[in-house]
């Protein structure tokens, strides 16, 4: 079966410092993946590279069976959405920001994608800056809608917010998964949203994976344990 | 008929407000002590050697090539100013030097070739020195903003990126504001003109007992050179640093070191 994304010894260094080594890894199309690992393990750099903001300084990365250095950019992007740690939100209204992502898109289709994100309508002429984080992230992740990801890249998108936002935001995109069949990957190192959230795990440790696999599994919990050992260490 | 002579007493009291912003500094512990003194010191020294130069290049008999050797110069120490300010864009000098040096070349052009002065060491070294300086000033303002302004904003013009814009769009608004900062200045200026000061070209005509309506038009065309001159250098330099700030494949170039 075709996978998703499929990592074959890939590295990243910036600056001679080195933050992803030979990293082998697929991501499959049919599972919720979470990336896991401390602060500083690459997991952001490894989820950079799937939309091509970052690229690799040397092996390959597929999507969907294609090297992903051969797909345009700007369309990959739009393919393989990403929502960022702390919610990005243009200057004006949301419907300013839904504007910056589809400039065609009619009133309709954003009342959609906010329904989408269990928003109501009204939201629309909304300034972004009055918004709460987890309303903020919301919108984040209506506007990436706009675009019909594929897949949808999860960075730490609830690090910032407080337990109930975080819980529907995990809800949201989960209902996204199951009813419209977007691929998530999703990067934390929260070890209660692993457990809720994770049906393929990959565990990255100081820029290598130390696990991949299924979530449930006992090496699954092996490396998850050491993580919060070092955590606590 | 305007004496030129200024003796070791005059020059030490136009040193006075420099002692003044040295003791504001001092007072209010600012630490720009250094750099006045090096800023003064430096000037006096480069005004001199530019006294000697320009002496000996308005020297009877030597030929005007000289001049615009001098005027070459000036566009790369310029070029070389630009880069030293923002030194995280890539291929800043060369950029700097074409369009400082093809607008130096279009203003002068219009300047000689339609007679407003002649062409002589006289004109082309200190007009050569201003619409340098007054697009040196635009260049590195532009370039500095557009980088300041790319790094600080990293989170949402990656936003942008992640969305499908092209780099070109992603860093639009950011630009904008660049470029409006850079640009700010000379039109301030442009517009005071006249009501605020009156510039140096018009003021030396002046007073070297030329018409003043004569005068007037003359500054006015060197306003217009200039103002073109900083605006052109500043959104070429502007626009090419977004281009070398960004890869072809359209991603930000990491210009401060960001963590996981």
């Amino acid at each position: 079966m075709t996978q998703l994304f499929e990592f074959s010894d890939v590295h990243v260094a910036v600056e001679d410092a080195s933050i992803l080594s030979g990293v082998t890894t697929t991501i499959p199309v049919d599972k919720l993946t979470v990336i896991a690992g401390e602060s500083g393990s690459g997991k952001t750099s490894l989820l950079r590279l799937c939309n091509r903001l970052d690229v690799p300084t040397s092996g390959t990365i597929g999507f969907r069976g294609r090297d992903l250095l051969e797909l345009d950019p700007q369309q990959l992007r739009r393919r393989v959405g990403m929502v960022f740690q702390r919610p990005v939100l243009f200057g004006g209204t949301v419907r300013d920001n839904f504007l910056v992502a589809d400039p065609t898109a009619s009133d309709e289709t954003m009342c959609e994608v906010l329904t989408d994100v269990q928003l109501d309508p009204a939201f629309l002429d909304r300034i972004g800056d009055e918004l709460s984080g987890g309303e903020a992230q919301r919108v984040c992740l209506a506007r990436t809608l706009l675009c019909e990801p594929e897949v949808l890249l999860m960075d730490e998108a609830t690090a910032s917010l407080h337990q109930a936002a975080t819980r529907t935001l995990e809800e949201t995109v989960s209902r996204l998964r199951t009813d419209a069949g977007v691929g998530v990957v999703w990067v934390t190192h929260d070890l209660g949203q692993i457990e809720r959230l994770a049906e393929h795990l990959i565990v990255l440790t100081e820029g290598r994976v130390r696990y991949t696999g299924g979530a449930g599994t006992p090496e699954a919990r092996a490396a998850l344990a050491s993580l919060a050992t070092e955590a606590e260490d | 008929m305007l004496e030129g002579d200024v003796d070791a007493i005059g020059l030490a009291t136009s040193l006075i407000l420099v002692g003044v912003a040295l003791a504001v500094s001092l007072s209010q512990q600012l630490r720009l002590e250094k750099q006045l003194i090096w800023a003064t010191v430096r000037a006096f020294v480069q005004l001199v050697v530019m006294g000697f130069v320009l002496a000996w290049l308005l020297e009877p008999g030597r030929g005007v090539a000289y001049s615009w050797v001098w005027v070459a110069c000036m566009v790369v120490f310029a070029g070389w100013t630009v880069h030293k300010r923002a030194p995280e864009v890539p291929g800043l000098f060369g950029m700097a030097v074409v369009a400082l040096a093809a607008s130096t070349l279009v203003t002068m052009g219009v300047i000689f070739g339609f007679g407003v002065f002649p062409m002589e060491a006289r004109a082309i070294v200190p007009l050569g020195g201003m619409m340098i300086g007054n697009s040196l000033s635009g260049t590195v303002l532009a370039a500095r903003r557009v980088a300041d302004e790319l790094t600080e904003k990293r989170p949402e013009v990656e936003a942008r990126l992640a969305l499908g814009h092209s780099s070109q769009q992603a860093g639009r608004p950011y630009v904008r504001s660049a470029m409006r900062t850079a640009l700010t200045p000379q039109i301030e200026s442009t517009k005071a003109v006249g009501l605020v000061f009156l510039p140096g070209a018009m003021t030396g005509l002046i007073l070297a007992g030329v018409d003043p309506v004569d005068a007037v038009l003359v500054q006015a065309a060197i306003m217009y050179l200039i103002l073109g001159a900083v605006a052109t250098t500043s959104l070429v330099v502007g626009l090419g640093s977004v281009r070398q700030l960004f890869t072809p494949d359209h991603r930000l170039r990491r210009l401060t070191r960001s963590s996981d």
